[in-house]
């Protein structure tokens, strides 16, 4: 009797979204805290612990990632007018940016180029297929631009998705140890390094180590995404790939 | 607070309108935030409606990446296969592209005015 009573509450829930809206907040929520708990320990990110459980929860109850998909889409949503959001703290920090932007330049075309070159020419070496490399070149863009470019240069647009977030959860992890292992102290160049690297999720990390990290991260992201756009086909031509 | 959110809204559209009818090679959110930053610009301040919504959404980046990254799961086979150059390739680019970025950008930078404790 219970048994079908639980069969009936399921079916109705995985018809709505409610469930898998609800179960993605309470999954970020969960590793959030988690992350506190562990004094904001960089392994505990809680994007990286969240997507963990809720790949869990999918596997354990056999549900598609495109079902998961329709309630959780309503988060996703909120990136567009996230990132549109960005322009205020930029706002506040343009005076600054102003004052480096020669530096700022320079730091955007050769971080953009590092980032496909050793991208592609890491997996080349190590014997990836061509569909693999063409994913990972634009890695570090943001997952709606480095999409667009993968499909023109013969990547699997949905393989490039899940590479952007996968290098923007490293970028999140382990960038601000590694800036301060290779001496950058500067809050700017921090951000913007984080941004260049690693999208909205270095962002995200660069807004917690303080506003203006988080404001010339978002202005990195912006830029990359226009840098890689018009230097990547050119660097894959040269590379002979 | 609503009204915050119309103007975030009515900029990513505005942005998504104009990448699509002179096919920029940005996307519209990207292209919402470079409008948005020229009306503060010339306006010199934001109302505090728009401030509470963006910092909302801000402060709570990383729980919209969320049901992207669960993403992942549909290359489970590919990324199993070619685990290795992936792995590789991820990290080496990833310290790369963070050290070249961050040492140009920071490059004869006169040193941060918060300090951050430097000698």
């Amino acid at each position: 009797m219970m048994g079908t009573r639980l069969a009936e509450i399921w079916v109705y829930l995985a018809q709505t979204p409610l469930l898998w809206l609800a179960l993605t907040v309470v999954a970020y929520v969960l590793a959030d805290a988690l992350h506190a708990r562990l004094r904001r320990h960089p392994l505990a990110h809680p994007v990286l612990v969240a997507v963990a459980l809720l790949i869990a929860v999918l596997a354990a109850s056999g549900t598609p990632y495109g079902d998961y998909f329709e309630g959780a889409q309503f988060v996703h949503f909120l990136l567009g007018p996230a990132i549109v959001a960005l322009a205020l703290p930029l706002h506040r920090e343009l005076r600054n940016v102003r004052a480096r932007a020669l530096r700022l330049g320079a730091a955007l075309l050769a971080g953009s180029a590092t980032a496909v070159i050793s991208a592609a020419g890491t997996a080349w070496l190590l014997g990836a297929s061509r569909p693999t490399i063409a994913s990972l070149a634009p890695k570090s863009t943001t997952a709606p631009v480095a999409m667009g470019i993968a499909e023109k240069i013969g990547g699997l647009p949905s393989l490039t998705a899940a590479l952007v977030i996968l290098t923007g959860i490293l970028g999140g992890v382990a960038g601000p140890a590694l800036l301060r292992i290779v001496r950058v102290r500067d809050a700017a160049a921090r951000g913007f390094a984080l941004g260049v690297t690693s999208h909205g999720i270095g962002t995200a990390r660069a807004f917690q180590l303080g506003e203006r990290e988080g404001a010339f991260s978002g202005l990195g992201m912006g830029l990359n995404a226009l840098a890689t756009t018009l230097l990547l086909p050119a660097i894959l031509r040269l590379l002979g790939l | 607070m609503l009204s915050g959110f119309a103007v975030l809204l009515s900029f990513q559209l505005a942005g998504e309108v104009l990448s699509r009818a002179l096919r920029l090679p940005v996307p519209g959110p990207v292209i919402g935030m470079a409008l948005l930053l020229g009306a503060l610009e010339l306006r010199g301040s934001s109302e505090d409606g728009l401030r509470t919504v963006a910092n909302g959404l801000l402060s709570h980046l990383s729980l919209l990446f969320v049901p992207a990254g669960v993403g992942v799961i549909l290359h489970a086979s590919r990324l199993a296969a070619e685990w290795l150059p992936i792995a590789v390739s991820l990290v080496a680019s990833t310290a790369a592209t963070l050290a070249v970025t961050g040492w140009l950008a920071q490059r004869g930078s006169p040193r941060d005015e918060r300090g951050e404790g430097e000698p």
